[in-house]
This record gives C-alpha cells, structure tokens and sequence, in this order.
C-alpha cells in the first residue's frame, strides 16, 4: 500500500490534461509504440471528434522510483463545467491532484473551481504549469498567479510541456514523493467505493472502484451496500489501456469488477461494496446528489420504442451519473423522459450517445430550467416547474421564482465592457469587479440561470475573442415575471414546443419561434398555420405554404435510380420526424428556441 | 462512335435472351452527331443481331434546327417511323430565357415539314416559365393541337445548376419560378389536352390512343431496356446498369472489346419502391394484386396501409385495386411515393 499513488489532474478545459496523461503513460511505458496516440485516453467517438473530454477516465501504470515499483492509479477528467460531476467523483477516489495550468492562459475559472473541489477532499495538490513551449507561455507571471491562488512557493510549481515532455519526471517524483500513500487497513472489512461504471452489452455491468479497507478476491461473495443485493465477484482486474485480470485487488488500489448484473438499476454509482460474509459496518459517504440545472423532455421518435428508450437511459446512467430522468407524458409526443442536465453541453452529449452507444433516435423539446410557482391558494408552498407544461393556469397563479446565480468571469480588462453589456443583456447584475492583476479581471454577476444556459456561452467566447473563462454557482430563487409561450401548429397546441420565457422577452421570442419553425418545418401537402400564443392571446403566425409541385418532370431510363434512391432518402429523413395531428415535425424544430439568433 | 455504339450493339447481343425488341429509340442529340445512312447502320446492325417484332416503333428525337427537310426526307425513307422534336415553345421570349438554340419560326415550320412525311410525331412543351402568363402557355398548347399531332410531352421548367438561368435567377434579372403557376398551368394542360382527346398515360406524357410512346411506358412497366452508348442505362429486370458517360473512355473500352458498364441488382425493396414510383405516375397506376405476387403480401399489405392517409386527403384512390393518383395527388406524386416506400432504416 505504500507505494501507491492515486491521483488525478484537474485544469481548466484545454489546459493540456489529457495531453500530458499521454506523456506520463510514455514515461512509465505504460503504451506500446503501437498504443501511442495523441488524448489516448479519450477514447470515446464523441471525445475524439470534438477534441474535449467527456468522461474522466482512470489508468494504472506502474514506474520505478529509487530501487522500488510504484503503482500509479492516474485519472484524467475533463474540464468543462457540464462535466464537472465526473471530476468530484474522480477526487473521492485520490489522494493528490495534479493541478495543470495553461502558461499562456493562466489561472481560469475551472481551475479554481476544480481546486475548490479538491481541497474539499482533502486533495495534495500539485500544481503543473503546462504549455511552457508556446511562444506566448508567460511562465513567470502565470506561476506568481499560481502562488497567489494556492499560497504555495513557487518552486513547488513544475514548470511542463505535455508537447515536448519537458517536467514529466518532476511530475512523477512529485506524485511520489508529495501525495500520500493511502491509508486504509487491509485487515478491516471491504470498504470499496464505486466511482463509475459501464455498461458492457457482453458482460454485463462493470464497475470500478476504489479500495478503501480491506481487500477483494476473485470468486468471492460481495455485496452492494445501498441495494442490498450479493453477487460473485466473476472477475476483478486493474483498469491498465486493457483491463487486466487479477486475483486480488489490495486496499488503497482501484480496479473493475465484474458480476454479470445485466440490469443496470442494481448498481449506483456513490455506492459501497463489502463482503457478503464479512460485511462492513457502515458505507463510506457516497457522493452528494447531482443538481441539474436544465430539464428537457427525451422522446423517442417512434412511440414504440418507450421501453427500449428507458432501458437505454438506465444503461447510460451507469456511466453518466449526472443524468437524471423521470417518465412524463405529452399530448404532442406520447411517453418519454424529463431529464436533468448539468447544462447544454451535456444535453446534446447525452443525445449523441444514446443515438450512437444505442442507437436509439430522439427528440429532444425545448430545454428549461427548473422554477418554482406558488398558487394564490397556496402562497406558501411552492410547484416545481421543470416542464412548461406545469405551470399552473395564470388565473391561479401568484407568482414565479426562477433560479439564480452568481456568475464569475475573468476576462482580460480590454473585454470588461463587453463582458458587462453581455450580462447586463442577460438580465444580471454586477456584484463585484477585481484586479487580479493590471492585465486580468475577476467579473461577478448575480444572474438569472435560465439566461446562461442557452446561447450564454457562445456570445461570452465572441464578445472577449475567446479570453473569458466562466464559472457559475446557484445562489437561490428570485420572483421574476413568466410567461409560457405556447405554439400552435395548424390550431393545435403542441406541448412539446411550449417554452417558459421572461414576460419582456416573450413577444421577441414568440415572433421568432414562428419564424424558425416556418424554416424547419418542410412544406407538405396543405397549408400549416403557426402561431405563438400566451394564454388565449395569439402573438405572432406565420404559415408554411402548401406544396404545390412535388413531382419531378422527366422519369425515363436512368433518372429512376436516381429518384428512387432521392425519394428513399427523402423517406428516412422523414422517419426521423414526429407527426403531430397530421403536421411532420422534424427532430431539430423541438429545439428551435435555441437557435432563434442564427 | 458509330463503331464504337455497332460494337457495344454487337457484344451485348446474348442480353435480351430471345426477346424481341419492340422499341429503338434514338435519344436527344442524334441528327447532331449522325447523319440518316449512320442512324440506319446501326438499325441494321440492331436487326442482324436481335429478334425485332414486326413495326417496332423507330423513334428520333431531334431539336427544329436539326431537322432540315433533307433530313426528314432522308429519315423518312428509313425504318424510322416516329419523331420526336423538342419544340419547348412557340414564343421566341421563351426560348431565349431557356437559351435554346432554335427560334419560334423554326419551331413552326419543322413540324409542318415532318407532318408532310410523318404521322407518328411528338413534341414537347415547357410550362412554368418565369414570365409566361397562363394566356401564353394556352395558346402554345392550341398551336401545338392544330398541326393534329398524336402525341405531346409537357414538362414544367426546372432551373439546372450552373445554368445561365439559375444564374440569371440568382442575379434577379428573372423572377424566380413559381411552383404556383407550374401548377396552374400543369392543370390547364390536363384539362386542355383532355377535351381535344389526349390522354395524360403519365404525369408528363399526352398521347391520342394508340399513340401512346411504347418506349417511354416500357420504362414505367419495368420492362428490360437496353441502353447503347455513353452514359445510357440498361435494365434487365434486376441489374441495372451504366454506361461510361466520357465519350472518349467509353470508345477505349470498346476498342479493346470491354462492356463500359455498371451494374448495381436492385432487391426486391428496390423493385417495389420503383414500381411505386413509375406507376404512381401513370394511368397504369399501382396493382396491389401485383405488389402481392410479384413482391410478396407484406408489401401489399404496407403498401394498403401507407396509402390511407392520401385516400383520406383526395391524393390518391383505389380503381379497384389499382391504386391511382387523383387528379389534385397527380403534381404531388414524388413525395407521395417516397412515403409509401418500403425502406429499412440503419
Ligand atoms: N503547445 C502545447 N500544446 C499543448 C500542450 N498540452 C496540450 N496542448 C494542446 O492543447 C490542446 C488541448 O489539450 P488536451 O490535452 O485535450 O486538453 P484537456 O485539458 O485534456 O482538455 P479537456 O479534457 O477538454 O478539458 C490540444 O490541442 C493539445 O495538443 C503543451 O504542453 N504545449
Ligand atoms: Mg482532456
């Protein structure tokens, strides 16, 4: 157990962590040349193609260090903020930290909110100043701001480059030498804490945890703490770039297990693992619940793949814990799922899996977040509003609150003004303006939550050219004047486009909703009015047009392939669309409201 | 190319399997390219190697400014026997916005030249034209009904990319087309032609009975063709095929004895939605008992089942079991068929 090592790096996104948990695993030739590939650990499709991490994913290596083999459970988490459940998980099972910071950006918002979770476990942090080969590295002033943040001396921060390989030995003898070994006894009951889990559609559930008394071996009869339910440990192992088969896994160690659980509700993330036999006393304190902050509603396009739509939510949970969902029902798109996110980002993520990892096609409606009404016969208690369609009748209605926030912005002083009409656009209110330097500024903002969740963060990366960095706590409820703007297509209401919006956006918004869905929505066989409307009261229409010509002149010889292959096409995009009373929808018209600017 | 086209004629001779040929047809371009003695050649090398039925139908397509009276004449002499010119309009307006290479005058007096030799002739007009007012488009379909031609073809205009019309359009120098007004005119056409006896046999086909192209309807009943020559399409009943469109590559391949083709099989899936799609197009329709026998009750029954949403909307209608396009479903019939397609999504 001594010479174990489990930590993790943590930084701002793009700050270089994945980057440099390729270098580390060249170093301790923990990669075959073969292996070798750059951001090795994201291994996931999405990850790879959108260049950012997603999940946070854990490797053992194993290294020499003065005469004797360490073992080095390393792991990388991302760095955007709709992430950040998977860095708290990832933290509970470490006992250091590598802190990375860009040389060039310096200390950002994610960093410090990322340390922030760290010392709250009681993490060894060390800081890592990465990028030192770009030109526009700016060591000395990035590390005097690494010292300012952690109170540190300069010399403990390693100067690094996840390009070149410059500071990787420092970074290991740092690990080994600052970050404690665990503790833990090995003669005490299993304590094993589960940080994460798969679905593995051959074997079943796997999960990995982290040993934190006690032992594990292959064969034994072991049991989850909060369901309560034993299995037989069929395999354990070591999570190395393959999982490797071992006998035992010894306190302080991470590994995987198998049991052949095929249902996906049996296992939690957060939960305890112990000896059927010998169990342990009390489980350790699993992780603090997820607070979404935007709830939208996850249909199936085709109503009959509800329960395969379920049980690939439940399979996806096991390996994104910050996803929440319970079933709801709209009249436009029969059953499905009110899910919590923990922002946009991970919204369109969890869309994307569910139709690549499980093929199954969805519609998404338009995201909210989640507000509180009080009735005039109960002023008192609050309704939680997560789906437009709970908020009460407005004749009954006394009042809404919506979520607030502080929002924390640094940004170089040439973008203050900016950054402040932004905010002040989205409804916030300066609370605070620091120098954390002649150069940087520390912005704070008391602001409505639902105004950062849409197109917040796009706007805030053009207005300071991408030098802004944000970061965001719940700061309470706030009364604020809600409407529901609900649209009509061809007279019907259709629930799953209704929106909850500030009443002196609504006329703006309604208009352009109209406007969007004319562009959305393919011309069919007959006229299709739109309407937007607050209660009874119709504030914007517009009408899609009835095809007229739908036939195409010339069909001889080689221009039926062609067609035929057109009009196949034109068919599978069409099985893509929800039918509402006789109108075609397609997918991306739920989510219009998110693109009224573009 | 005259070899080049005898030798494809000539390799391909064991395809058709002792079927007869019923049809020749010599596509748009041809008086261009050949001179009558070459058109006949290869006529005659199409009979020294099939079995042609008694009067297959020989037909030409020509633009007017091809068609001298020497050629007609020379034509007239040979097994042609039927023509079809690409008239488009009878208003020089038209034909400059569609940069045709004839004017109105030749448009005329070619087929008062090929109705002295010929009985058997088709021309086509083009509805839908920016600036054409319906008035114009009646009165181009009166002149092409008293010369008393059999057969007329009527396509609305569609705007090509990199065309000089899409070009002009995209410039605002011409309105854009208006689906309305090829509607409009679409339903004048029928309407018109119907009272003086043509029948609309397919969406863009007028024809008298018995005039009829056997050719083209081959093509809708899913009968084998075979296409000769640079990127001609050839059907067999379940591969179709492509020639090489280069006309050099395709001479090459020739000259060192190679078929220039493709083939792709079409399933049965394929078969059905092409089916579908031709047939919903014609006065032929779509045959359920047919669907049943040739692809299976499955498909029969998906096709029942798809169809009711257009009977409800007065698009489509059951002839007993045929199943046809209404007169309101006939410019609509593309996305009709897509959706009535049977196609497996993964
Ligand atoms: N020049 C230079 N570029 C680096 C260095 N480290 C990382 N990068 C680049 O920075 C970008 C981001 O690197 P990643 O390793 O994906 O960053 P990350 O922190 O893992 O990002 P997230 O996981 O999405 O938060 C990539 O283009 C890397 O090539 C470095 O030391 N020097
Ligand atoms: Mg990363």
């Amino acid at each position: 157990m001594k010479n174990i090592r489990n930590f993790c790096i943590i930084a701002h996104i793009d700050h270089g962590k994945s980057t440099l948990a390729d270098r580390l695993l060249d170093f301790t030739g923990s990669v075959t040349e073969r292996e070798k590939q750059d951001q090795l650990l994201d291994n996931m499709d999405l990850e790879r193609e959108r260049g950012i991490t997603i999940k946070s994913h854990a490797i053992q290596m194993e290294y020499q260090y003065e005469g004797e083999t360490y073992v080095l459970n390393l792991i990388d988490t991302p760095g955007h903020v709709d992430f950040s459940y998977e860095v708290s998980r990832s933290i509970a099972a470490c006992e250091g930290a590598l802190l990375v910071v860009d040389a060039a950006q310096s200390v950002q918002a994610q960093t410090i909110s990322n340390l922030y979770l760290a010392l709250e476990n009681d993490l060894e942090i060390i800081p890592v100043l990465n990028k030192v080969d770009l030109p526009s590295a700016n060591p000395e002033e990035v590390t005097d701001d690494i010292v300012d943040l952690l109170g540190c001396a300069p010399e403990e921060v390693i100067p690094a480059s996840a390009k070149t390989g410059v500071g990787i030995e420092e970074i290991l003898k740092a690990v080994i030498e600052r970050v404690p070994a665990p503790e833990g006894s090995s003669d005490s009951p299993l304590q094993a804490l589960v940080f994460d889990s798969v679905y593995n559609p051959f074997r079943g559930v796997e999960t990995y945890f982290r040993v934190l008394n006690g032992e594990i071996k292959k064969g034994q009869k072991i049991k989850f703490m909060a369901t309560g339910k034993s299995y037989f440990a069929d395999e354990i192992g070591t999570l190395k770039l393959v999982q490797h088969p071992k006998p035992i896994i010894k306190t302080g160690d991470v590994g995987y297990l198998i049991t052949g659980i095929k249902d996906a509700r049996e296992v939690k993330v957060g939960d305890t693992i112990t000896l059927n036999d010998t169990p342990a006393e009390s489980a350790i304190e699993g992780f603090e619940d997820v607070k979404p902050m935007v709830f939208a509603g996850i249909y199936p396009v085709d109503t009959e793949d509800f329960e395969e739509l379920r049980s690939s939510m439940e399979k996806l949970q096991l390996n994104d814990a910050s996803l929440v969902f319970t079933p709801e029902s709209s009249a436009a798109l029969g059953f499905g799922f009110r899910c919590g996110f923990l922002g946009m980002l991970h919204m369109e993520i969890v869309q994307e899996r569910l139709e690549r990892e499980f093929n199954m096609t969805v519609i998404t409606t338009v995201p909210n977040v989640s507000y509180h009404a009080f009735t005039t016969k109960n002023t008192n208690d609050h309704i939680i509003v997560n789906n437009p369609s709970d908020l009460p009748d407005p004749s009954t209605l006394d009042r809404v609150e919506e979520p607030y926030i502080k929002a924390t912005i640094i940004t170089k002083s040439d973008f203050v003004g900016n950054v402040m009409s932004l905010c002040i656009d989205k409804r916030g209110q300066i609370t605070n303006q620091t120098y954390l330097t002649t150069e940087r500024v520390e912005l704070t903002f008391d602001m409505p939550l639902a105004e950062i969740v849409f197109d917040f963060y796009d706007r805030l990366k053009t207005v300071s050219k991408g030098y802004a960095s944000f970061d965001y706590t719940p700061i309470g409820m706030r009364v604020s004047k809600l409407v529901r703007v609900d649209i009509l297509l061809n007279a019907q209401p259709v629930d799953a486009l209704s929106a909850l919006v500030h009443f002196d956006n609504a006329q703006t918004i309604g208009k352009k909703m109209c406007e969007k869905l004319k562009e959305l929505i393919p011309r069919q066989q007959f006229d299709i009015p739109i309407q937007a409307a607050i209660g009874s009261k119709i504030i914007s229409r517009e009408t899609i047009k009835a095809l007229r010509k739908d036939v195409t002149a010339k069909c001889y010889g080689g221009d039926i392939s062609r067609k035929r292959k057109l009009l196949e096409k034109q068919k599978k995009g069409k099985k893509r669309m929800r039918q509402v009373g006789n109108v075609e929808i397609p997918q991306q018209a739920f989510m219009a409201v998110l693109k009224l600017n573009d | 190319m005259v070899a080049a086209l005898a030798k494809e004629i000539t390799l391909r001779r064991s395809e058709l399997q002792g079927q007869q040929v019923e049809t020749i047809y010599f596509g748009g371009g041809t008086p261009s390219v050949l001179e009558v003695d070459e058109v006949v050649q290869l006529i005659s090398v199409i009979q020294t190697n099939y079995q042609l039925v008694d009067n297959p139908e020989i037909t030409l397509e020509a633009n007017p400014d091809d068609l001298s009276e020497d050629y007609i004449i020379a034509l007239a002499k040979s097994p042609v026997n039927r023509l079809s010119i690409g008239i488009q309009s009878f208003f020089e307006t038209d034909l400059r916005l569609m940069n045709r290479s004839h004017t109105a005058e030749q448009a005329v007096s070619s087929i008062k030249c090929a109705t002295r030799y010929f009985d058997n002739i088709s021309v086509d007009l083009i509805y839908g034209i920016p600036g054409m007012d319906d008035d114009q488009w009646q009165s181009n379909i009166e002149k092409a009904v008293s010369f008393g031609l059999p057969h007329i073809s009527s396509y609305a205009l569609t705007v090509e990319p990199k065309t000089a019309l899409k070009k002009f359009i995209a410039e605002k120098l011409i309105p854009e087309i208006d689906d309305e007004q090829a509607e409009r005119q679409f339903h004048l056409l029928v309407a018109q032609l119907g009272e003086v006896g043509y029948v609309n046999y397919e969406t863009s086909n007028f024809g008298k009975p018995g005039f009829f192209s056997k050719n083209n309807t081959a093509y809708w009943q899913g009968k084998s063709y075979l296409g000769i020559g640079p990127s001609a399409h050839s059907f067999d009943g379940e591969k179709r095929g492509w020639n090489l469109r280069n006309n050099i590559k395709y001479m090459q391949a020739l000259a060192a004895d190679k078929l220039p083709i493709t083939y792709e099989t079409l399933s049965r899936t394929d078969r059905y939605n092409e089916y579908v799609m031709t047939g919903l197009r014609t006065i032929w329709g779509v045959s359920l008992q047919k669907v049943e026998h040739e692809f299976g009750k499955t498909y029969g029954a998906y096709l029942h089942r798809q169809a009711i949403k257009y009977i409800e909307q007065k698009l489509l209608f059951w002839d007993g079991d045929i199943l046809l396009a209404t007169k309101k479903g006939k410019f609509l019939v593309d996305g009709i068929a897509s959706d009535l397609f049977m196609v497996n999504l993964s």
